[in-house]
């Protein structure tokens, strides 16, 4: 996988406005209009962020020459997704084994530290 | 069972895994810590461990490194420890030996790892901090063939998981 997209997705991001934008997004396309008008920016402020998604390939824009609506595209972000998924799985799968030498240590080592009568579940 | 390991990026330079263990911390540190029990679980089915040299003190030194059982090819990690206070905390200085796999992971500036434990209830949360020298160091340590080789195997790993438990 190339670091470089994953570098443009992360940074991308990382800023809560742009996080903002692609979620209304995801509901569907809009506007730069559209897109300023929750957010107490300047349609130029907002511009400036929507260039960063599209460098990072998290949107598109549309075919209508005048409203030029923006269009979340997902596979950037799938490929974020997956990257930290395939890390989880990593470790996961090391944990699952420690999970059983606990389970042996324990048994070894009955009532090292656990002594207490009251239970929580 | 544990609910499943946490990953999150807590900035563009790290990587932090979240679990929890039904053990208490003590031993969640010992497996950590002592060179017969970590080479029970760290690492990868069809890789052994060869090296595990585990000197825990502040300044001493760490060093594992894995063994293909089929091509007999290598890698490994090393570097000293920064931080103990067992059975708390430890921390080292993770440098990547790429032997003879190659991969993406840069091998000349250390990650700064954090071993986080805390204890409740009989339950253990493990917190592992991933601090490494670059964006591009943290993003290729995954994309690196390492991890690539560790994918072929899962399946044989939920096999040893579930004939173990």
């Amino acid at each position: 996988m190339p670091a470089t997209h994953l570098d443009a997705t992360f940074a991308a991001l990382a800023d809560p406005t742009r996080r903002a934008i692609l979620a209304r997004l995801a509901e569907g396309e809009a506007s730069v209009m559209e897109l300023a008008e929750p957010f107490a920016m300047s349609q130029p402020a907002i511009s400036k962020h929507l260039k960063v998604l599209e460098r990072a390939g998290l949107i598109s824009i549309g075919q209508d020459a005048q409203r030029r609506p923006r269009t979340l595209e997902a596979a950037p972000l799938d490929e974020a997704m997956a990257w930290i998924e395939k890390h989880r799985e990593i470790w996961e799968r090391n944990y699952q084994r420690l999970d059983a030498l606990l389970d042996e240590l324990k048994a070894v080592r009955p009532k090292s530290a656990a002594k207490k009568k009251r239970r929580k579940g | 069972m544990p609910a499943p390991a946490q990953v999150t990026l807590p900035s563009d330079r790290e990587v932090r895994v979240t679990r929890q263990f039904n053990t208490p911390r003590q031993l969640v540190y010992d497996a950590h810590t002592k060179p017969e029990l970590i080479r029970k679980w760290l690492g990868y089915a069809e890789w052994d461990m060869p090296v595990c040299e585990m000197d825990v003190r502040v300044g001493g030194k760490y060093r594992w490194q894995w063994k293909n059982k089929e091509s007999g090819k290598q890698f490994g990690f090393f570097g000293p420890f920064t931080e103990v206070d067992a059975p708390a905390r430890l921390a080292h200085d993770q440098y990547f030996d790429p032997g003879d796999i190659g991969g993406s992971m840069p091998s000349g500036d250390p990650c700064e790892v954090s071993l986080d434990l805390t204890e409740h209830n009989g339950v253990t949360t493990l917190v592992s901090n991933m601090k490494f020298a670059s964006k591009e160091a943290r993003d290729g340590a995954v994309a690196t063939g390492m991890t690539d080789g560790m994918e072929f195997s899962y399946t044989r790993l939920d096999e040893m998981a579930s004939a173990a438990a």
